[in-house]
């Protein structure tokens, strides 16, 4: 509604908020003012306050928390949040290791697994092609038989049972859940902030509180992995029954259905499509997670590749992390595939040719014969390992070596360039300032970017981080988030305008944006860290390599949501390329541009701990420290805590710096006004 | 003109709705009495329909007829209760839609009404004859049943063969015959439509609106009919609801809504109608100045429509006589009657 047509409308307005009317200062001046201020007195107090904690220095609060996992750990016993929490992680580990003795470890007295990798690759294959092509089982083969070609076949079959155990549960918990929030406005008010919440989280911060309460294990991942990925689906699913079409919801009522039927007949298949696809993202999730669950002794192919990082031995890690790649586009694909065939079923295009039919039957013959098999013969049971994969690993390090040998003179200069030239200084500024200083100023900025608004949560937020102790820390993390962001931005606004402007970019470039959707978080670091070794700008790579990809597709279909009648208009004028990129794409695609900034801090701070062990440092190693020893917990969780706050720090001011300021600014009507 | 109330098919009585957050409170106050716009401004209170009353005869086609966010698409969902009313009664067949609990409500809608929606609301994951047994489905009849009723509804919509097609291999039309195939197949005392042509090309809305009055003619169903285009309301209905702003403006047979529309607003919109093909000769004619007027020329029927009458009065030298049902003398036409309905319709402009 407009606030110029009726008079009525615009003396109330004015009455009740003057100050968002016309506000013709913009935003940045006292910005700059604040910035100039911070850095004169930075010049004469910089290295004094910085509240630096050395080594396994700890605060006490950082005791304090150290003392309350005692005792909750003292209470096990009798806490019931404990006991509760204690018998679900029985429950799981059962499972898991059930599972884990089916197909994967020796199942005691026998010296193998019950059913042998010949067995379970047959099983899988077939598996392949009954619910999706020929083409998915091909796949699902080669993934399977390379598992024990390269001497990792026990790994990946526990990251498997890890994944699925985890789909599982997220079915079961999220499904519910999803239809829930899909029909009921309130019970979606409920479910949207705690979802908000987990997915805002850096991943890693939750398995801190996980492995209090479920121990270090198969349980703890699971639990992790589950709370990472069921939020896809319970959002999709909600999102899907939610756009049913009101008309066919009206036809239901006027036919006089109960709720359950319409439900059943109208809201389930027609979100179908779309539940799968939450389905899907919640599975690759999953598999992301349960990769970095070996932090908490999850069982899996994240294990070696978490050893070969812990020591930088770039060829130890690459197999595992190739392997974790091939489970990833096996899952994608296979997903995507079983979905489409399941709908071109549904439509009465099921029934297949007969040549088809004798495949499926006899395929399936010689998968339970493969079965038998396994479970009787040695060779079938057990996939002998030849050492390919040590092999392999050698000739990767060594092309490794060569490769970054080569390239470290170009490769060195970008590390320099940035390091010194803009991690450093930013650094120092930011870190070396006294707290009270950073503190004030940061504050002041969140006020006069973004109001009241910002500056209320951004003050809990800088006091929260000051209360856990870990300032220096945040602020080392918080100048590598921010370079890490304006990298990622720059790459996304020039990608993503050069995607959106030309299909053939979009098509070139969107296989690998969505190849780096769907590898696990941790998996970057391998080659990243084989091209810059341990450093902190390793660190701000891997964060950008995760990060980016969102970030581009945001911008991208943002730019490309620029209506071609506007485009039109602004070639009409004469507007050269550039200014048609400056003053109509851009900034009509500025809400996109917003939320892949915000979207790019979030993915940033989630690596930043990630990063820790790559020699990011900061707040990253200390959680990292607090999940492998217990006497660091203390400090973990203070460090975890302080990168939660930072993001909602980041964000707040992020968001509503980024909100049109006056009603009608310049970005919004140029467009149309400007002709 | 109203038919007796207790054999009515449905019958309004003070039907209200007002969006808004203190609605029931406002019907009665002296505010429920100001226009729209006001009522707005005042208190956010939007009014969609107010104060409506009618009756609908057994059998009758009954059309409302409004421009877009007259409210007639609130009214038809105020007596199914898709939405609630605010205030006022609906009786349809005797037992009253708004004492309803949500139980008896269901039934009626399972077995005494159906609706025919605009966008069709066709479920796309179901075959055509899925579709059309979907409300039988609903209420609970055994397969073999609601298949055999299907698939005679849908060869009474001209459909058949197209039973196991999926909604989107049909043309919006198909859609739609498939839509009145699923309405019939209830076999309700009352058919809804919601404006269920104006999604579709001029041509085959043509085709659909002889569907109806076909179906109309072989079912016998009471019909309430919404639409916003006036020709369609007029080769319809037999008789017309016009509504602007939620309120009630004139309720009659086409030919009274042409011949003496209401006010200002009725007579603007009826301007470019063909009045010739709406009204009777009791529109035109004009009182005999003595019994013997006319003496010996043709007679006609009063509810005779001008084009029909047209050729006859025009053949005859001199005026015609026109009677009533009853076979009394109540005036004559001539050719000057005729012409200046037929030829200079638009004089007023």
């Amino acid at each position: 509604m407009t606030t110029t047509t009726s008079p009525g409308v615009t003396r109330r307005g004015r009455a009740a908020a003057a100050p968002p009317a016309i506000d013709p200062r913009p935003r940045w001046q006292p910005a700059l003012v604040i910035l100039l201020v911070w850095f004169v007195v930075w010049l004469f107090t910089r290295g004094h306050d910085t509240l630096v904690l050395l080594g396994r220095d700890k605060t006490s609060v950082m005791n304090a928390l150290n003392d309350f996992r005692d005792h909750m750990l003292a209470g096990r016993d009798t806490n019931p949040l404990m006991r509760i929490t204690g018998a679900l992680a029985d429950a799981f580990r059962s499972m898991v290791t059930w599972l884990q003795r089916l197909i994967s470890i020796p199942a005691e007295p026998r010296p193998v697994p019950r059913i042998g990798w010949l067995g379970v690759t047959a099983v899988a294959t077939w598996l392949g092609y009954a619910l999706a092509n020929w083409r998915i089982a091909l796949l699902t083969l080669g993934t399977f038989v390379s598992f024990g070609l390269f001497g990792y076949w026990s790994d990946s079959m526990d990251l498997l049972i890890i994944v699925g155990v985890s789909v599982l549960i997220c079915v079961v918990i999220g499904l519910p859940l999803g239809i829930l929030a899909g029909t009921k406005k309130r019970a979606n008010g409920v479910i949207e902030p705690v979802l908000d919440l987990l997915q805002t989280m850096p991943t890693f911060v939750y398995l801190l509180p996980i492995v209090l309460f479920f121990g270090i294990g198969a349980a703890s991942a699971v639990v992790a992995t589950m709370l990472y990925a069921v939020p896809p689906l319970i959002r999709i699913a909600a999102h899907g029954i939610r756009s049913v079409p009101a008309t066919m919801i009206e036809v239901a009522d006027s036919l006089g259905q109960t709720r359950w039927q319409r439900l059943r007949t109208v809201q389930l298949p027609i979100a179908k499509r779309t539940i799968i696809v939450g389905l899907n993202q919640t599975t690759m999730a999953a598999l992301s997670m349960a990769t970095i669950a070996s932090f908490v002794d999850g069982p899996g192919l994240g294990k070696p590749v978490l050893a070969g990082l812990r020591i930088n031995d770039v060829g130890t890690a690459l197999i595992p992390g190739l392997l974790i790649v091939a489970i990833a586009i096996m899952l994608d694909r296979g997903t995507t595939a079983a979905s489409e065939r399941a709908d071109v079923i549904a439509r009465g295009g099921g029934l297949k040719p007969p040549v088809h039919r004798a495949l499926l039957v006899g395929g399936g013959l010689a998968a339970v014969a493969a079965l038998w098999l396994s479970t009787q013969k040695f060779w079938a049971a057990e996939f002998t390992d030849r050492g390919i994969g040590r092999r392999i690993a050698n000739v990767a390090d060594h092309a490794v070596d060569s490769v970054t040998s080569s390239i470290s003179p170009f490769t060195g200069s970008i590390k320099d360039g940035i390091t010194y030239g803009l991690l450093n200084p930013l650094q120092s500024f930011i870190a070396e300032s006294p707290w009270w200083l950073a503190f004030l100023a940061i504050a002041a900025l969140a006020f006069v970017l973004g109001g009241w608004k910002s500056f209320v949560p951004a003050l809990a937020c800088l006091a929260g981080i000051r209360f856990f102790g870990e300032w220096h820390n945040a602020m080392i993390t918080l100048a590598m988030t921010l370079v890490a962001t304006l990298l990622c931005m720059a790459i996304a606004v020039v990608v993503g305008v050069a995607m959106a402007r030309s299909p053939r970019t979009d098509l070139a470039v969107r296989p690998f944006l969505d190849a780096g959707q769907t590898i696990p978080a941790f998996v970057y670091l391998v080659p990243v860290l084989a091209l810059f070794g341990p450093s902190r700008f390793t660190g701000i790579i891997a964060a950008l390599a995760y990060a980016a990809p969102v970030a581009i597709k945001l911008v991208a279909d943002g730019v490309k949501g620029v209506s071609a009648t506007t485009m039109e208009a602004a070639r009409s004028t004469g507007a050269s390329r550039l200014q048609q990129i400056r003053k109509v794409q851009l900034p009509m695609a500025r809400a996109s541009l917003v939320l892949a900034t915000n979207q790019g801090l979030l993915f940033v701070l989630a690596m930043a701990v990630i990063a820790g062990m790559v020699g990011a440092g900061a707040l990253g190693y200390d959680v990292v420290l607090g999940t492998t020893r217990s006497e660091e917990w203390g400090k973990g969780a203070a460090a975890g805590i302080t990168i939660v706050l930072l993001g909602i720090l980041l964000d707040r001011i992020a968001r509503r710096a980024a909100e049109p300021a006056p009603k009608e600014t310049q970005w919004l009507s140029l467009p149309r006004g400007r002709r | 003109m109203t038919t007796p109330a207790d054999s009515s098919a449905l019958q309004v009585r003070g039907l209200w709705k007002i969006f808004g957050p203190k609605a029931e409170r406002l019907i009665g106050t002296p505010d429920a009495a100001l226009s729209r716009a006001e009522l707005q401004r005042k208190s956010g209170h939007v009014i969609g329909v107010r104060d409506v009353s009618f009756d609908v005869a057994p059998g009758e086609v009954f059309v409302v007829m409004g421009l877009s966010g007259s409210g007639k698409s609130t009214l038809v969902r105020l007596l199914t209760r898709l939405i609630e009313p605010t205030a006022g009664t609906v009786v349809l067949d005797g037992q009253e839609l708004t004492a309803m609990d949500d139980a008896a409500l269901r039934q009626v809608r399972r077995d005494k009404i159906s609706m025919v929606f605009q966008h069709f609301g066709l479920l796309p994951h179901r075959k055509v004859i899925d579709n059309v047994a979907f409300g039988l489905e609903i209420r609970g009849d055994n397969k073999t049943n609601r298949r055999a009723r299907a698939q005679n509804m849908i060869n009474l919509v001209g459909l058949s063969g197209y039973e196991q097609n999926f909604p989107d291999q049909l043309s919006g039309g198909m859609q739609q015959r498939v839509g009145l195939a699923r309405a019939l197949a209830g076999d309700p005392a009352v058919l809804m439509f919601d404006e269920p042509f104006s999604a579709l090309d001029p041509l085959i809305r043509r085709d659909m609106q002889k569907e109806v009055i076909r179906l109309h003619d072989e079912v016998g169903k009471t019909m309430v009919f919404i639409t916003h285009d006036l020709d369609e309301a007029l080769k319809l209905g037999d008789r017309i609801l016009i509504m602007r702003d939620g309120e009630i403006v004139q309720i009659g047979q086409p030919d009274e809504i042409i011949g003496a529309p209401a006010d200002d607003y009725v007579r603007d919109f009826v301007a470019d109608v063909n009045k010739a093909h709406v009204l009777t000769l009791r529109w035109v004619m004009r009182p005999p100045s003595s019994d013997l007027e006319g003496v010996g020329a043709p007679t006609l029927n009063q509810s005779t429509i001008v084009r029909t009458a047209a050729r006859t009065v025009l053949a005859h030298q001199g005026v015609v006589r026109v009677v009533d049902d009853a076979g009394s003398f109540v005036g004559v036409v001539d050719d000057e009657d005729i012409l200046r309905v037929v030829v200079a319709e638009q004089d007023h402009e």
